[in-house]
């Protein structure tokens, strides 16, 4: 078990390092002006070459790129060309309000997933199942994007229910100071962490289902039966139980969207996350802070694949002794 | 709209229910054809599919405008639905239902060139790597981890964003590039497993090449993962062409995306809402019928009976 460990965590380092190299030559290489924003590529080229020589663009992309590794052995991640501030505060802003959105909206989805899945597996065939059958479908097969603008124009600009973007009101509320204030922003957190919510829950209820009927054509399932077990105690201790299993590595996989999948709703809801972040620093050609953002996206994918491995260890008696590396 | 268009469309529908009838005729011969098709919403994704074939084929004769024409641009611009235009008119007073009909033809060939890039990288670089095993299978599934690490909307942004007016072949490839990671893991243990197989080393004993023993007896036994996943493979490219157009590096407009029609549409939601509304209910429906034939695929593949 340590040894797979170990192995893993080398090979986890391993894939991590590499998309950062990947990232680091995939912008170097690439043609256009960085240090300027789309609209701004018309800028006096003796301001143009000043900037340059202050960011140390002049040298070649090889020592530029040692030159990072050593900075980022120091932990230090430099300072954006977009926002004139450390990558790292830039990053201090964004991730809690990324977690808190890919924290519910996947709160959301496997719960309502969950619950869903296991209840269609129950009445398969019969009409709750194919109701739900194609309204998960539909979820499951809409662009979030659309979903999200949506929800927008019925709940936001017709019913007014909720508010149509920001984390929170920026004359009231500045910060969370308030009970009135905590309300206020569970109210702004409504919409985005819905549309998220839905079509998450919407995959999440399919693989749960097609998991539990598995499960159920399974001989231990009819031998609990045989045994006199009630229905109930079939579903929740011997199908569910065991249809969890693969569950596992569906909640590895969702693991790196709580920093990253949010990239067009975060756009849509004006919700100042990691995504949003991303995106604009590679339309600005941000060399730093985008490759803060892939370094933090491939450890949390790789984070989340162990995580999961490791769960799957503890939960499954059969991998235990066995070696899967 | 026209008596023509209305003709068209009308024949349309016809033609795409007759077609999808005599595929389940043909299908009814063989067990798994059988077993497609008693998948419950299977028929319907077949009918959905054919329909939007049939609407990109005939493009010119069932939408009533061309899909850049402006008909009156002060007067008919955000026009809701009426006969005239029957899902309304775009900022620019184009027929939204005439840009949808031609939109079809980019997003189909969109997906289906995608997915076919994805499909044939996965294919060849699992079969490949789970064929000859040893320091191969490493390389190649080290750097199939590399590309799952990275966010797929990162790495085409990066690419489509950096190179500025990237030609849209170059966009499909690229999405088609960046999508087959999850099929070459699938094919790959597929592979392990049917090359332990005694026709396998059969084959090889008579003398063939490594090339014929996997693409001769190798992929045709391990088939139906890579088909089901080809099927879903299209409604995922078509998604992320959607994304990309609507963030404006997808298709360059004016030529109609049902992904940058969307986008085209969000600054007039509220007033005009039909203009986002329609484009993504036809991303919906086409994406809905390739996951329920997907779906149906695999069920048809598998010749276990569902347990129930």
């Amino acid at each position: 078990m340590t040894a797979w460990l170990v192995r893993r965590l080398v090979a986890s380092i391993a894939i991590v390092f590499a998309v950062v190299t990947l990232t680091f030559f995939l912008m170097a290489l690439a043609p256009g002006e960085p240090l300027l924003g789309p609209d701004e590529r018309q800028v006096d080229p003796e301001v143009r070459a000043e900037l340059r020589r202050q960011f140390g663009l002049g040298e070649h992309p090889v020592v530029r790129y040692f030159k990072y590794l050593r900075q980022l052995a120091r932990g230090n991640l430099g300072e954006s060309f977009s926002l004139h501030r450390p990558v790292a505060d830039a990053l201090a802003d964004a991730i809690p309000q990324t977690l808190l959105l890919a924290g519910t909206a996947l709160l959301l989805d496997f719960l309502l997933g969950l619950a869903l899945g296991v209840y269609q597996a129950l009445r398969v065939h019969r009409m709750p199942d194919i109701v739900l059958g194609n309204a998960t479908l539909f979820l499951y097969s809409v662009p979030t994007f659309w979903l999200a603008l949506i929800l927008l124009l019925v709940f936001g600009e017709w019913l007014r229910w909720f508010p149509v973007g920001g984390v929170g009101d920026p004359v009231l509320c500045p910060s969370v100071s308030s009970l009135y204030c905590a309300a206020d922003r569970l109210w702004h957190l409504a919409l985005p962490a819905l549309t998220l919510g839905l079509v998450g829950a919407a995959g999440t209820a399919r693989f749960q289902r097609a998991a539990m009927l598995e499960v159920a054509g399974h001989d231990y399932i009819r031998t609990a039966r045989a045994k006199g077990a009630s229905e109930r105690r079939v579903v929740l201790r011997h199908q569910l139980r065991n249809a969890l299993l693969s569950f596992i590595t569906l909640f590895g996989l969702a693991f790196p969207f709580l920093l990253t999948g949010a990239v067009l709703i975060e756009t849509i809801f004006a919700w100042p996350g990691m995504g949003r972040l991303a995106t604009n620093a590679i339309l600005h050609r941000d060399f730093p802070l985008v490759n803060a953002a892939a370094l933090l996206a491939s450890t949390l994918v790789v984070t989340g694949n162990l995580i999961a491995d490791l769960l799957l260890a503890t939960a499954d008696p059969r991998l235990r002794v066995r070696d899967t590396a | 709209m026209t008596v023509r268009t209305w003709i068209a469309l009308l024949g349309a529908l016809v033609l795409a229910a007759w077609a999808a009838r005599a595929l389940r005729h043909r299908a009814a011969r063989s067990a798994a054809g059988r077993r497609f098709f008693r998948h419950p919403t299977a028929a319907w994704g077949i009918r959905v599919l054919a329909f939007f074939i049939v609407v990109a084929i005939a493009a010119p004769l069932v939408a009533p405008f061309g899909w850049v024409d402006q008909p009156d641009i002060v007067r008919l611009q955000n026009q809701p639905p009426s006969w005239t235009f029957l899902l309304g008119t775009d900022v620019y007073s184009r027929d939204l239902w005439s840009r949808i009909v031609f939109g079809t033809r980019i997003s189909l060939i969109v997906g289906a060139l995608g997915m076919l890039v994805a499909i044939t990288l996965g294919t060849v670089v699992g079969a490949v790597a789970g064929y000859y095993r040893r320091w191969v299978d490493t390389v190649l599934m080290r750097g199939v981890d590399v590309g799952l690490a990275l966010p797929r909307i990162f790495v085409l942004l990066m690419a489509v964003a950096l190179w500025d007016g990237l030609p849209l072949g170059l966009i499909v490839l690229l999405i088609g590039a960046t999508s087959w990671f999850g099929t070459s893991r699938l094919v790959r243990a597929e592979v392990l497993s049917v090359r332990e197989r005694d026709f396998v080393s059969a084959a090889r004993a008579l003398g063939a090449g490594p090339a014929r023993v996997i693409f001769r007896h190798v992929l045709p036994n391990a088939a139906a993962p890579i088909i089901v996943s080809a099927a879903l493979g299209i409604g995922n490219v078509l998604l992320l062409e959607a994304a990309l157009s609507f963030l404006g590096i997808g298709v360059p407009p004016p030529v109609p995306s049902w992904g940058n029609m969307i986008a085209d549409g969000a600054p007039y939601l509220a007033t005009a809402p039909w203009t986002t509304l329609f484009p993504g209910l036809a991303i919906a429906l086409v994406v809905m019928a390739l996951n329920a034939v997907g779906d149906a695929l695999r069920d048809a593949f598998d010749p276990r009976e569902e347990a129930t």
